[in-house]
């Protein structure tokens, strides 16, 4: 397999962040950027004590971020579990936001694959729009590769229309070298994205990781043609880190990746900090965070 | 998944550094005995902005006797104040002088820039945090010199003439004073012709710590006045960095005249990449080998070796990645590569690039659009060269790499040390025995592994063969500074 000679050199790839990180983006670029991060959200709520009310009000907050901003876009989706599904899409119909559902025993996937595939065909037949797996690190860290690769291929089948994204919980797998492989075996098993962190586990997307999951999707992308998305997530809370990563798609994989088509940020509180960005950048001071909806 | 379809065509906008808060004397005088005196005939000469071609300042150009002056202002803190001084002392004067660089570093970056051509973000990351250090490390060992050299004692030498190159202006004037100044040591030191300003901004921090008169001494003037100090007969110490030319003019001069000298001088380094390598970071590896300050640095790594399985990869990588390079303004923040220094090293670049492509290399160069005003040159690479090219064995100081491949870890090594210079040197790998394997094989004064171009004071830099002779930096830098007994 190929993907075994990708080395990833973790001082390298740091140096590498702190060139992106260094990028000073004003004026007209900085308003685009927030604009563009705004429409690349997954609104995300994943909680044990998530009640149907919830959802319907993350998914009204969804379509009006902040209406007394013109020309905002809405988010790209809503990520919420298996059994909000149905109340999630009946919420935003006639909208073009999706609904997210995570599954496969998210956010351990500590169960069977017959169990995995029955959680992804329900939440596809209640009408998710795209399904947010994890791979199985244990596994993985036992050196079965094949088993991993299989399983997403199952996962994959099962999702039928709905796009698949691989959840790698990187901050399970160690080393970036680890995340390097994981992503190359998701991608050559048929995830349509590849995903960084359940957002339970810390470090979830760290720069690095993203980084190295980045290249592997470019690499990916100069050998098969396929374009694979993105979605880090887990501990992006501000605008200034989420343009850093626009920043990073922007000279690692080009302008083609710069759209929610092939890049997201999971995230539950980011939307509010980019929004009072925007504000600030067209009245010239910070409101208070009482001005922002909290849903 | 419903799809956007949405394009966002996403480009930086300028984000221009200030220059309003920084001060640039439109007259610039010789700094000799604590003092800034016009030169004896009157003479000034112009330095510009190498990116829009706009005169900066007038500098002022020492003659002989202006020299002399300086030499004798040196000669007399030297005697009566400096090398008598309490080591620790000495030592609060240079400490004084980091402090108040790394307060002004932000006006030390931009003037940098502005009359050098290289990106704000060097000079403000790079260039001036290490200047800073140099003079905070060599601080430390002022009242440390007995513990230097065990069962010796380091006594100073005399007056030190220091002629410093224009690709790391005051990074080389720290480099050159620091240690002198720790060792009690006076100075007579002058910088480049194109690159006088930052220098000349020292002077006035210099003044401003309260540093005794005539202790350090910055004149400027091209190589006449250079050529006056080096054969100045009450000079015991000559420091230069340039090119290898001037070097075995100044060797030539100093023979037989007991005169201690350090010279580092040009070099042609190899950087190797083998298969095992962490590619993608190798690739930014050698970008930051070659392109750094527009490749106007010494050790840089213009000659790319890659082993033969991983070649077709890492150039093909390469390319991508200098298309993501910004080339233009150098005080925009968002700036990769920024101006060639002057018109005359554009010109050897040109010529270089010329004798490439006459001698049958294949170039590629970045897409970028270069500024009509001021002088620029793309990145540029060259494949299909041997070691028999002439951009393969001779030192170009601009962004020009060339390429080649290799088979096996002998040929890499026999290759990498076929070349007249031994200043630096590079090794990709993720085996570690190979690192070590590679680097005791290769004579360079440094040789990275798995980065490039980086600097610290502590650790000494300096070359073999013709790159040059003593060691600047760490313990080994105040050698050339001191007598053992």
């Amino acid at each position: 397999m190929e993907s075994f000679i990708n080395r990833i050199d973790q001082v390298g790839a740091q140096e590498r962040i702190a060139r992106f990180f260094s990028r000073s983006i004003k004026k007209k670029s900085k308003i685009n950027a927030l604009k563009a991060v705004l429409s690349m959200i997954d609104l995300t709520t994943l909680e044990g004590k998530d009640s149907p009310g919830k959802v319907k009000q993350l998914c009204y907050k969804a379509v009006h971020l902040h209406d007394q901003f013109p020309d905002l876009p809405t988010v790209a989706a809503i990520c919420v579990y298996p059994t909000m599904v149905s109340i999630a899409k009946k919420s935003l119909n006639n909208t073009d936001i999706n609904v997210a559902s995570v599954a496969t025993a998210f956010p351990s996937g500590m169960t069977s694959l017959e169990y995995k595939l029955n959680e992804v065909r329900m939440v596809v037949a209640d009408g998710a729009d795209e399904v947010d797996m994890v791979i199985s690190r244990g596994k993985f860290l036992q050196g079965e590769y094949n088993y991993v690769a299989d399983e997403i291929a199952f996962v994959k089948e099962a999702c039928g229309k709905a796009h698949l994204k691989v959840i790698l919980e990187t901050g399970e797998l160690v080393t970036l070298d680890n995340v390097r492989l994981a992503s190359d075996i998701a991608m050559e098993a048929g995830a349509d994205f590849i995903k960084t962190s359940t957002g339970k586990v810390s470090p979830a997307a760290t720069p690095p990781v993203v980084l190295v999951m980045l290249e592997a999707i470019r690499d990916y992308y100069k050998k098969t043609g396929k374009k694979i998305g993105m979605k880090p997530a887990g501990g992006i809370s501000k605008a200034k880190l989420a343009i850093q990563y626009l920043v990073m798609i922007k000279e690692t994989l080009g302008q083609d990746w710069l759209n929610a088509d092939l890049f997201r940020f999971g995230a539950s509180s980011l939307a509010n900090d980019v929004l009072m960005q925007i504000v600030k950048q067209s009245i010239g001071v910070y409101q208070s965070a009482n001005y922002f909806s909290l849903d | 998944m419903k799809t956007k379809n949405k394009k966002t065509d996403w480009s930086y906008s300028p984000a221009l550094e200030s220059t309003d808060h920084v001060r640039i004397s439109t007259k610039n005088d010789l700094f000799i005995n604590g003092k800034f005196i016009p030169p004896k005939k009157g003479n000034y000469f112009e330095t510009i902005n190498p990116a829009n071609e706009k005169k900066l300042a007038d500098v002022a150009e020492a003659d002989q006797t202006d020299v002399d002056k300086a030499v004798k202002a040196a000669r007399t803190a030297y005697e009566n104040v400096w090398s008598k001084m309490d080591s620790s002392e000495r030592g609060k004067y240079i400490y004084r002088i980091a402090r108040l660089i790394q307060e002004r570093a932000r006006e030390f970056s931009i003037i940098e820039t502005m009359d050098g051509g290289k990106p704000i973000r060097e000079s403000r990351d790079i260039d001036i945090p290490l200047v800073s250090a140099h003079f905070f490390y060599y601080a430390g060992w002022a009242d440390k010199l007995d513990y230097a050299f065990p069962g010796k004692k380091a006594k100073s030498i005399g007056v030190a003439a220091q002629i410093i190159p224009w690709n790391f202006p005051l990074l080389m004037a720290a480099w050159k004073i620091a240690p002198a100044l720790a060792t009690g040591n006076t100075v007579v030191l002058k910088p480049a012709e194109t690159t006088p300003l930052t220098v000349m901004k020292l002077a006035e921090i210099i003044q401003e710590a309260d540093l005794p008169p005539g202790v350090v001494n910055i004149i400027n003037g091209d190589g006449k006045t250079g050529q006056a100090m080096v054969d100045h007969l009450d000079v015991n110490k000559i420091a230069f960095t340039g090119s290898t030319d001037v070097g075995k003019m100044i060797m030539k001069s100093v023979a037989g005249t007991g005169k201690k000298y350090t010279l580092e001088l040009g070099g042609k380094a190899a950087n190797i990449i083998f298969e095992d390598a962490a590619i993608d970071q190798a690739v930014e590896g050698i970008v930051n080998g070659i392109f750094f300050n527009q490749g106007h640095v010494c050790c840089a790594g213009s000659r790319l070796f890659v082993q033969e399985s991983v070649a077709e990869t890492v150039i093909s990588k390469l390319k991508d990645r200098m298309e993501t390079l910004i080339v233009g303004d150098p005080l925009d923040k968002n700036t990769d590569i920024g101006a060639i220094n002057s018109k005359m090293q554009l010109d050897k670049i040109k010529m270089y690039v010329d004798i490439g492509q006459k001698e049958g290399g294949s170039i590629h160069q970045s897409s970028c659009s270069l500024p009509e005003k001021g002088y620029w040159h793309a990145p540029t690479i060259f494949s299909d060269v041997s070691q028999s090219h002439r951009i393969v064995q001779e030192e170009i100081f601009g962004p020009v790499l060339a390429i080649q491949t290799f088979r096996t870890v002998d040929e890499v090594i026999t290759k990498a040390n076929n070349t007249p210079y031994g200043l630096s040197g590079g090794v990709w790998t993720d085996k570690g025995a190979k690192i070590f394997q590679v680097s005791k094989a290769i004579r360079s004064g440094v040789l990275w592994a798995n980065t490039f171009n980086k600097f610290d004071p502590t650790s000494p830099f300096g070359g073999y063969k013709e790159s040059g002779m003593g060691r600047e930096g760490g313990l080994e830098g105040l050698m050339p500074y001191v007598n053992l007994v």
